[in-house]
């Protein structure tokens, strides 16, 4: 009997596996994809396209095509505005929305459930729709900078950054999160003299790693693929970010190599982030489990 | 003493000199031809030989990529932040001159009397924008494959007629020898549709809108004419003549890899096809009976509403006009000069020339779209029309919406001053 349930369990293991396996492929194999066809000739790669060639490094391999998409664009320079832009707005972000939540959940005030609810309702309304409102007032605001004080912010990074530095979507996570912390902590922190910076600073956000690495992934993707608003607001290409950048590879003649090789480029930087905050992610799962 | 007038001397001509350097003045251009190193090099060369060849004006270089130039350039104007000098799509130039975006140039007309037709940007009776060069479609094949169907080869003079062609795509078809008979490029949307495939309705007799009056689409685009061709380009689909949907990379490798017996593709495309064959015909557009059309007007230069100096901006303008720049630029991204003496200092337009027939083309075929602010709406509807049609919609019921859709954009913007 238990070697029929050893069996059974050895046998689970080996389908759950194989399914969790094939699916892990299926969502790999468009980054595979993009890898090699990065090393291939354009007229290579389009005929491995309809033979599992396209997912292999077979033929006429070289790294040709990325330096042909630094000859074209400044590829660099596009990574470095997009890793600047983006992580600036997410460590803002991050302190913005968490302060708004925490005001919201443990602090009480006027009001405080009618402004939620208003910043709540702001989820229902798409970007597209205050993009150009927010154009006008962008293309007017001051700006005191090493110029002095200066009047329009288009063709700069503060226009990339502060119009998203809060936003509901991450304050909800936040407000839903704080929720779940035990009252009594906080309580305890205020009865023995903690002033409320104290409180956010010293309890709360040490608890808080799987909700700020959740809203930092959530945020850094979407900041990472930005393109309407860069679009609109930034005129100078050394102000650009990368997905703009895509645009000097679509040309009439596409140079599908170099494409591929540009996206593989552009790629790395959220891979990375993505695995540091994986790990950062689960320390603050082990280190906070402790809690109920 | 001497001394002292050395160094006085000396300040008058470094404040004379600071002041002449203060007394030019920055133009700024904005310019779609980002990611793409040959056309950038040129348009710089000529900047710089610009800024050179005078004190007044410094010209200072925008570059955008292509795909996201036009929502710049609209995101620009309601930011109130346009440069001096733009370049624009030809058809889209009516919209942005009657949205305000663009003021007229200045500058002398006799020096673009002998230019190709497409390049000039007219509208509302003024030049507003002028293109380097042109660009063409033909109907790419090969003369082994004409000789293998025992078709006859096409001039210019007397192009194929509607049935000749069909009779064509049906002999290439039964040959058994190709995927599809023709390539139409179906994969590339947007502009494609109404610049490549227009011309073909227009052949047939009908319109985008009708230019008489610029106000509406009604009996142009749905009429009897328009039908003929709506019925004859779903045809080519049911038939399995052509594809309603397409592999990009058939577009860009099918005809050159030998899946297809015809390609309507256009001038910069054709030196990949002549690396691929040593055959290679470029035929001008079938007759559907209101004689062959291509379409006309590729990207032009103009001036900003926004300019101060739209003198200086003219003054740019008019200096890269000269035939050794449109020579370059078509010896460097393959499209046609503007003029036939800067023809004749390419390499592939000169007579001859592997391509010599597009100016040729361009030059009796060439139709410009529509010349209205409209055209930018007219177009996409167009675009939506024909892929509901290829896709099976019934034919009148198709240019019928269509016809009502755009009627509804003119009348909703006060005919656009028409």
């Amino acid at each position: 009997m238990a070697q029929l349930s050893a069996d059974n369990h050895g046998l689970r293991l080996v389908v759950r596996y194989t399914v969790l396996g094939l699916i892990a492929l299926i969502f790999v194999f468009p980054l595979v994809f993009m890898l090699m066809s990065s090393l291939k000739p354009d007229a290579q790669l389009l005929s491995d396209t309809r033979s599992l060639r396209a997912f292999l490094p077979v033929g006429d391999i070289s790294l040709d095509n990325y330096f042909d998409a630094f000859r074209r664009a400044p590829v660099g320079l596009f990574i470095f505005n997009s890793v600047i832009v983006t992580g600036v707005t997410v460590v803002l972000t991050l302190f913005i929305c968490s302060a708004a939540a925490f005001a919201f959940v443990f602090v009480d005030w006027r009001g405080r459930d009618l402004v939620l609810t208003l910043i709540l309702a702001t989820l229902i309304v798409p970007f597209e729709t205050i993009a150009i409102p927010l154009l006008l007032i962008a293309s007017k605001l001051p700006w005191l900078g090493f110029d002095g004080l200066t009047y329009g912010w288009l063709n700069s990074y503060q226009v990339q950054i502060i119009p998203f530095v809060a936003d509901g979507l991450t304050i909800f996570l936040f407000v839903q999160y704080f929720k779940d912390l035990p009252g009594e902590l906080i309580e305890a922190a205020r009865v023995e003299g903690a002033s409320w910076w104290q409180v956010y600073r010293r309890v709360v956000i040490p608890l808080a790693g799987p909700v700020l690495a959740t809203a930092a992934i959530l945020k850094f993707l979407v900041m990472y693929n930005q393109y309407l608003w860069p679009l609109m607001v930034v005129q100078e290409e050394r102000y650009r970010p990368v997905m703009v950048g895509l645009q000097y590879f679509f040309q009439l003649n596409r140079a599908w190599g170099e494409i591929m090789a540009y996206l593989s480029l552009i790629t790395v930087p959220v891979l990375a982030f993505y695995l540091f905050l994986q790990r950062a992610f689960i320390a603050s799962i082990a280190s906070t489990g402790v809690k109920g | 003493m001497t001394s002292l007038r050395l160094l006085a001397t000396s300040i008058a001509i470094t404040t004379a000199m600071s002041s002449a350097a203060f007394a030019q003045t920055t133009l700024t251009m904005w310019y779609h031809g980002a990611g793409n190193e040959v056309e950038s090099n040129i348009v710089n060369q000529i900047i710089s030989d610009f800024n050179a060849s005078q004190s007044d004006w410094v010209v200072e270089i925008q570059s955008f990529p292509q795909a996201a130039y036009n929502d710049s350039v609209v995101a620009g104007a309601l930011a109130g932040n346009l440069p001096d000098i733009l370049d624009v799509d030809g058809p889209v130039m009516p919209n942005w001159a009657w949205s305000g975006y663009m003021q007229p140039l200045q500058i002398d007309e006799a020096k673009i009397a002998n230019y190709l037709p497409g390049t000039k940007g007219v509208w509302n009776g003024e030049l507003y924008s002028i293109g380097l060069w042109d660009a063409a479609i033909s109907l790419v094949t090969r003369q082994s494959y004409l000789d293998e169907l025992g078709l006859r080869t096409p001039t210019l003079a007397e192009p194929w007629t509607g049935e000749e062609f069909m009779d064509a795509l049906a002999k290439a078809k039964a040959s058994g020898n190709f995927d599809y008979a023709l390539d139409l490029g179906t994969a590339w949307t947007g502009e494609w549709y109404p610049y490549a495939f227009s011309p073909f309705l227009q052949s047939f007799g009908g319109d985008i809108i009708d230019r008489s009056t610029y106000t509406s689409a009604e009996g142009v685009l749905n009429g009897d004419a328009a039908v003929a061709f709506g019925n004859w380009w779903q045809g080519l689909f049911e038939d399995g003549y052509a594809q309603a949907t397409q592999d990009p990379a058939d577009r860009d490798n099918g005809f050159n890899s030998g899946k297809y017996a015809f390609s309507w593709n256009g001038n910069w495309a054709a030196l990949g096809t002549l690396d691929a064959y040593d055959d290679v015909l470029f035929l001008p557009a079938p007759d559907f009976g209101n004689g062959s059309k291509i379409g006309a007007a590729s990207w032009q230069f103009g001036v900003s509403a926004a300019s101060e100096h739209p003198e200086g901006a003219s003054a740019f303008i008019e200096f890269a006009l000269q035939d050794k720049y449109l020579a370059e630029f078509s010896n460097g991204i393959g499209l046609i000069p503007a003029t036939a003496s800067a023809a004749a200092m390419t390499e592939n337009y000169k007579e001859g020339g592997p391509l010599a027939v597009f100016f040729d083309l361009s030059e009796a075929q060439a139709l410009v779209r529509p010349v209205t602010p409209g055209y930018v709406v007219a177009a996409k509807v167009f675009e939506k029309a024909l892929a509901d049609i290829a896709n099976g919609a019934d034919v009148q019921d198709a240019l019928d919406s269509a016809v009502d859709e755009i009627d509804a954009d003119v009348a909703k913007n006060d005919n656009y001053g028409f």
